[in-house]
């Protein structure tokens, strides 16, 4: 009798085929593979060194900051899977997943930043070098050797502003071609200003120059560009990484009776396809042979198993848990029941994109602030000297002291720390101005199974089952995927298993334990007469001693009270919208305590309640993991799901609670709101240091002594003030 | 006063080859994986590692 490992089973169950993700080159055959749980040098010599012990292995190397193993191998595709058992066999999981293309738009992108950034660091370093000897060297100076100093600058700064200035100019102009303003017009203005003045202060002039405070807002601007980049591209990779451990294949049955694994949305409406026990059904299907059930929790929210014969319609999404189906795909992948609901996801999408940014409401307020006091410093001047070259000087440091050196910073930098913090505590973030919708909220709605619940049945009656009993009945039920056998071998734990186990779908386990016949099922099956309970329960009968009953039920998750208790605390109000039946969400609805709930919901009538919600001045966060769900948490102001919800469903969400683990939306709630306090404290240091400056640069006291202070010591100051978050 | 002509160029060469020296890392892809670059340090590769 083996001992078997439960873990192992989870490896590869409901998981894709490897094979349909092996690529060809050089005649090396090249997977990736996201491996799960590699933390430190031993894991990569772990992981690295137990590859390439294989001798067909060519190449083996982790990313560790990604998570993301290259594979390269001399041979067969099938040795795919031998590897990703053996990396589960030394305790990493891995799921293959399917590459990015080289030219990722993002990457270039970020990578154009972070040059720009290094060529505005190493100007603004290198003037200001010159800079402070002019300004320390003062009445000392010749005025050639200033003149040099001058001219020297120019030659660093024009090429450089010219270069790294690009992100800002473009924007401005696309903005301007439109015909509207945003942030990026008072800053290249400001940029070009600064420097088209400090040329002809230069060349014609011969008074102050502000090359250094060019390139200083430019270096300071782009941080804050780079630092909000930065958070896009590593939340939409955790969304990249969440598909593809969920990449979904097929098991193609061919004319001539071989099976191929494929691509789910490679799947054509006609095609036969075979469905082992643990597979999810890829597309929407009718079954053609063989009987099983099937669990659709994540689909409509049920948790009682769907029992399944031909001519049964299946929906992509579903489960198969105990017996082996084939098939006859009705739709193709993008005609799925799923693709309704992406649909449904992306209507809620686009009304959720209409949500303004902090930011840009700060600067909606800001650019004609800015520029009327520019304009009325120009005639002011204009009016007392009656000559317009010193009108012209204050007017432009008037536009140079309040560029948003500060205001850029003030949000991204913000962000970056608290979505790290919020990272390190199992929470992923998918955008940045998630963080500022979830931390205005007064409503939490939350779906029943799989989010409050555990969405899998546990045995509650342990203690009235002798320990023989549950034994006898976890040797059947550890060769099972079937929710309650599962349910069994977990009560019981780790053990051997029965010989000659035999599994009827729709009815129960047979098999020989110790050599007693013991059979585990359905009472019906069984042909016992139990009068029927309000739990789902099954019977074992050993031979030669009495059946005993085995009740279930879907437990609340332990976290869930305090989960609930923590956002009341908060001052949220508590909802609960289900597809499940009526008595199981009143029981669980009364076990929490929420008075307002929905039982039966259809998605269509789940973003009905949102709306109308909604539509009552509240701001609703909904939590939900199921296929169901997903265009509700699209159309809800802010959406939170869990690492076990179904693929759609961690797309749709804000926010992604690793390890399942409910409570951490609270944190995220906590973290959210203080993460707003500093945006908005930030702001405000950003408005008093305006507040001093303006001031001064109107009434033509600014030098550019002055202007280089204020800017980096306003733009450390917010910075300090995001980083007190980190603690 | 001489020393400047010289001293000048010297500190933009010093820090056009910093320049140059980032550029290059970052296509050269040494920031794709940080974490991994700090970890593989502590690897040893003089004994032959063991399968667990």
């Amino acid at each position: 009798m083996a001992a078997l490992d439960a873990s192992e089973f989870d490896h590869t169950a409901g998981q894709a085929d490897p094979q349909a993700f092996v690529r060809h080159a050089e005649g090396l055959a090249h997977l990736d593979l996201m491996v799960r749980g590699a933390t430190c040098a031993g894991c990569i010599a772990r992981i690295e060194g137990g590859l390439r012990e294989d001798p067909r292995v060519e190449q083996a190397r982790l990313n560790l900051s990604t998570g993301r193993l290259a594979l390269a191998w001399r041979g067969e595709d099938d040795a795919a899977r031998e590897f990703i058992r053996k990396l589960g066999t030394i305790g990493y999981p891995a799921t293959p997943y399917e590459p990015e293309a080289d030219a990722d738009p993002q990457k270039e992108e970020e990578r154009k930043l972070l040059r720009a950034m290094a060529v505005a660091g190493f100007a603004m370093a290198n003037v200001m070098l010159l800079s402070v000897s002019v300004w320390a060297g003062g009445l000392e100076m010749t005025e050639s050797m200033q003149a040099l100093m001058h001219r020297l600058s120019a030659l660093i700064v024009l090429p450089a502003a010219a270069y790294a200035g690009q992100p800002f100019f473009r924007s401005a102009w696309r903005a301007l071609r439109s015909r509207h303003v945003n942030m990026d017009v008072p800053i290249s203005l400001a940029v070009f200003l600064a420097c088209g003045l400090s040329v002809y202060e230069t060349f014609l002039g011969h008074g102050e120059t502000y090359y250094d405070a060019a390139v200083m807002l430019l270096f300071f601007l782009l941080i804050g560009r780079f630092l909000d980049m930065r958070l896009r591209a590593r939340a939409s990779q955790a969304a990249r990484g969440l598909a593809a451990m969920q990449a979904a294949t097929a098991n193609l049955l061919l004319p001539d009776g071989r099976l191929k694994a494929v691509p789910a949305r490679e799947v054509k409406a006609g095609d036969q396809l075979v469905l082992a026990a643990g597979d999810r059904v890829p597309v929407d299907a009718r079954v053609v042979e063989g009987r099983s059930s099937l669990d659709g929790s994540l689909v409509s929210g049920e948790t009682e198993p769907v029992a399944a014969a031909p001519d049964t319609q299946l929906f992509s999404g579903m489960l198969n848990l105990d017996g082996k189906l084939v098939v006859e795909a009705t739709a193709d992948r993008d005609n799925s029941l799923l693709a309704e609901i992406t649909r449904m996801v992306e209507a809620g999408e686009q009304t959720r994109s209409r949500y303004v940014r902090l930011a840009d409401r700060a600067a909606k307020l800001y650019v004609p602030v800015v520029h009327s006091l520019a304009a009325l410093t120009l005639i002011g001047w204009f009016i007392v000297l009656g000559e317009p070259r010193h009108a012209i000087i204050n007017a432009i440091a008037v536009l140079i002291i309040t560029c948003p050196c500060a205001l850029g910073l003030a949000v991204p930098a913000v962000q970056v720390v608290a979505s790290g913090r919020l990272f390190r505590d199992g929470v992923l973030v998918k955008s940045g101005d998630a963080m500022e919708r979830l931390a205005g909220i007064d409503t939490v709605v939350f779906d029943k199974t799989g989010t409050l619940t555990e969405g899998r049945p546990r045995l509650i009656n342990a203690d009235q089952i002798s320990r023989e009993d549950l034994e006898l009945a976890a040797h059947l039920a550890r060769t099972s995927r079937h929710p309650l056998s599962r349910a069994v071998a977990d009560a019981a734990g780790m053990g051997g298993t029965g010989r000659d186990v035999t599994e009827t779908p729709g009815g129960g386990l047979e098999g020989d334990v110790d050599g007693r016949r013991v059979r585990f099922g359905a009472a019906r099956w069984l042909g016992i007469d139990a009068s029927a309970s309000p739990f789902s329960e099954a019977w074992m009968v050993a031979e030669g001693g009495e059946p005993v009953r085995f009740r279930f039920k879907d437990q609340v998750r332990s976290e869930a009270f305090a989960t609930v208790a923590g956002f009341r605390e908060r001052g949220c109000e508590i909802v609960l919208l289900s597809g499940d039946r009526e008595d199981p969400v009143a029981a669980i609805a009364s076990e929490l305590g929420i008075p307002a709930w929905q039982a039966g919901l259809k998605p269509q009538d789940k973003i009905a309640r949102l709306e109308a919600l909604k539509s009552e001045g509240h701001h609703v966060a909904m939590i939900g993991d199921g296929i169901n769900d997903a265009p509700a948490l699209a159309a809800a102001d802010v959406s939170i799901s869990l690492a076990s919800a179904a693929e759609i469903s961690q797309a749709a969400a804000d926010f992604v609670l690793q390890g399942d683990h409910l409570d951490a939306s609270v944190r995220a709630l906590d973290i959210s709101r203080g993460a707003k306090r500093r945006v908005l404290e930030n702001f405000a240091l950003a408005a008093g240091y305006n507040m001093l400056a303006i001031p001064l640069a109107v009434f033509g006291f600014v030098t550019p002594l002055i202007a280089a202070i204020a800017m980096s010591a306003s733009s450390v100051l917010v910075t300090l003030n995001a980083l007190r978050l980190a603690r | 006063m001489s020393l400047l002509i010289w001293m000048i160029p010297i500190a933009l060469g010093m820090g056009l080859l910093g320049l140059g020296a980032f550029l290059w890392s970052l296509k050269s892809g040494q920031f794709e994986d940080l974490d991994g670059a700090a970890q593989r340090i502590l690897m040893d590769d003089d004994k032959p590692i063991s399968g667990d």
